[in-house]
């Protein structure tokens, strides 16, 4: 069972992760610094297996992949959105983080709910409301992204 | 079914005659960038792959962002791709001192032709969309996969068709154009979509117009920005040495576009992007109670030598207001150089303000720039999100050349009309 952490709508790259930080190169002490700017409380408080779920256009702005990359090493299990904005949601993908695009029924979703992800019937369970949100299955040429570890591995594997 | 301009061009490098809207694609690609922050880590990606580069003249690297370095950590990260641009003999890389600001260096190094595809680790790649070419930003481990293979997937993209009509006013910039497109559309009115530029208005706005517009495509959420080819598009490329085989890409007669948006040049009004949205837009002259504390002349939206121009046509003989610190930051060497031999600096100079080497610096809240708490910029930059230039509790006003500087001579945002009459 995951934690929810809510935030609204065009949660950009900017307090993601601050740019005056992406001159450290070290991703472990990058993510110290994830969502500062929007949640001081998030860094220190997040559990490896929660969830972000959040509004419109999530991770918008710039191409920083450090951006998925502090939350996944946070350990946060996958991101449910609104929309998101295509970078980001092409890099999530590309690192193999899980992220699930359902419009307007995260709105259901709320601070401290307790959510069931089940990825291969993509649905999400809202076990204290006793809620199911449907989603669609991610297309099949991501999910074979997915399947070889992330894009890199992907690549390496068409070469052999 | 007809293709629009970005749907033509993915085909054709996916080596498809046609393609529908939603279709996944491997498209090839014609130039790979990065620049020091998001070069580094995709070079480690593409070391993982284990091959060697697909084409040493086709990956474009610039030290920009927090170049010339600003700290240890900033050094090393320009040593490693320097490092790399050395082992792997690649031809653009672009060392401090002929350095500039990727999106203007880019295409001014004739990098860029119509109908050719650009993929960069930055979100304002989507600036070549000016020249007809289709440009958008990727992240590292895309970038890197890309310098190995040399191409990369693509969803295809609905698109919106932006009419231009009416007569530019000589107060109206492209970064009143986009502004106010990105005010009636929203941060994510474009989002996953193309925005197509059409009609008499297109002939109106200069090149640097033009790239300041698909440069913020991504602020509407865009997947990249286009315009037409035209007399003003040959000369520019005639200018940068771009000899090679191009084709203008046009869309086709009976291409479907998501839906149609008219933006009347003749009625548009200097706009200020309020905090902490690009699409928090003002008209200028109602900004008379906010008092500022710095002004930002530069980056890849506006530091190329036109919207010098623009900032020294306000400057000249004028002075900056004594509470404000006026940054002016000319995006290339060339441009700086231009600069210099016609006499900008001078007037920058006269004027109060600070000349700095081409750097992206204050845009990101790297350095050269930053705001403390509770101070107000009018900048000439892309993003005004929170924290986005130093502290999180400052503010960052977005503006074209013209309505900074004006501001900048009055002490708080000021539309340039007041100024220039």
């Amino acid at each position: 069972m995951s934690k929810v952490w809510r935030y609204g709508d065009h949660v950009d790259t900017d307090v993601i992760i601050p740019a005056r930080y992406l001159n450290i190169s070290d991703f472990k002490e990058l993510s110290e610094h994830a969502m500062e700017d929007i949640d001081t409380t998030f860094g220190p408080n997040v559990q490896p297996g929660d969830i972000i779920v959040a509004g419109r256009n999530f991770g918008c702005g710039s191409s920083r992949e450090h951006a998925p990359i502090v939350i996944q090493q946070k350990g946060v299990a996958c991101i449910i959105a609104e929309s998101f904005a295509r970078i980001f949601y092409r890099n999530a993908i590309n690192i193999g983080l899980p992220v699930l695009e359902i419009g307007e029924e995260a709105k259901k979703i709320q601070a401290g709910d307790q959510v069931d992800v089940d990825f291969d019937k993509g649905e999400i369970h809202v076990v204290n409301k006793g809620l199911t949100i449907k989603t669609h299955p991610l297309p099949a040429f991501v999910r074979k992204i997915a399947e070889a570890g992330g894009l890199v591995n992907y690549v390496k594997g068409a070469q052999d | 079914m007809g293709m629009t301009r970005t749907q033509k061009i993915l085909a054709r490098h996916a080596g498809r005659p046609e393609v529908e809207e939603g279709e996944l694609l491997v498209s090839q690609v014609d130039l790979t960038l990065a620049n020091d922050i998001t070069g580094p880590p995709a070079i480690d990606e593409f070391d993982k792959i284990g091959r060697p580069v697909f084409n040493k003249d086709k990956i474009a690297l610039v030290p920009d962002h927090f170049s010339p370095p600003k700290d240890i950590k900033s050094a090393t990260l320009c040593k490693h791709m320097r490092d790399f641009a050395r082992k792997h003999n690649i031809t653009n890389y672009f060392e401090v001192g002929r350095m500039g600001i990727e999106h203007a260096l880019v295409p001014d190094s004739g990098l860029v032709a119509p109908g050719e595809l650009v993929i960069g680790a930055d979100s304002h790649t989507c600036t070549y969309g000016a020249v007809n070419a289709f440009s958008t930003g990727v992240g590292q481990t895309d970038l890197g996969a890309a310098m190995a293979s040399g191409q990369t997937w693509f969803k295809v993209p609905k698109a919106i068709k932006v009419v231009l009509t009416g007569k530019k006013p000589d107060y109206i910039s492209g970064k009143d154009v986009i502004l106010t497109l990105i005010g009636m559309i929203g941060v994510d009115g474009a989002l996953y979509q193309s925005l197509e530029f059409f009609g008499e208005g297109v002939g109106e706005l200069s090149m640097a117009d033009r790239f300041t517009i698909c440069n913020m495509a991504i602020e509407a959420g865009g997947k990249n920005g286009i315009f037409p080819v035209d007399d003003k598009t040959r000369e520019y490329l005639k200018e940068r040495g771009v000899t090679r085989h191009w084709e203008a890409v046009e869309a086709d007669e009976d291409a479907v576009y998501d839906r149609t948006l008219t933006i009347e040049l003749d009625k548009l009004v200097p706009v200020v992007a309020y905090p902490h949205l690009p699409e928090n837009t003002h008209p200028a002259a109602e900004g008379k109670d906010i008092a500022i504390d710095q002004v930002v002349i530069g980056s890849c939206t506006n530091g190329r030598y036109e919207d010098l121009v623009s900032a020294a046509r306000i400057l000249k003989g004028r002075k900056v207001d004594p509470r404000v610190r006026c940054i002016i930051i000319p995006a290339t060497q060339e441009i700086y150089k231009r600069a210099m031999d016609n006499g900008l600096l001078n007037i920058f100079i006269d004027a109060g303000a600070a000349v700095s080497t081409p750097t992206c610096g204050p845009c990101l809240g790297g350095y050269m720039g930053i705001l403390a708490a509770g101070e107000r910029c009018v900048s000439t930059t892309n993003r005004n999100f929170r924290g986005r230039m130093g502290h999180v509790d400052s503010e960052v006003y977005l503006a074209s050349p013209l309505t900074a500087a004006a501001s900048a001579v009055t002490g708080h945002i000021t539309d340039p009309r007041e100024v220039l009459k």
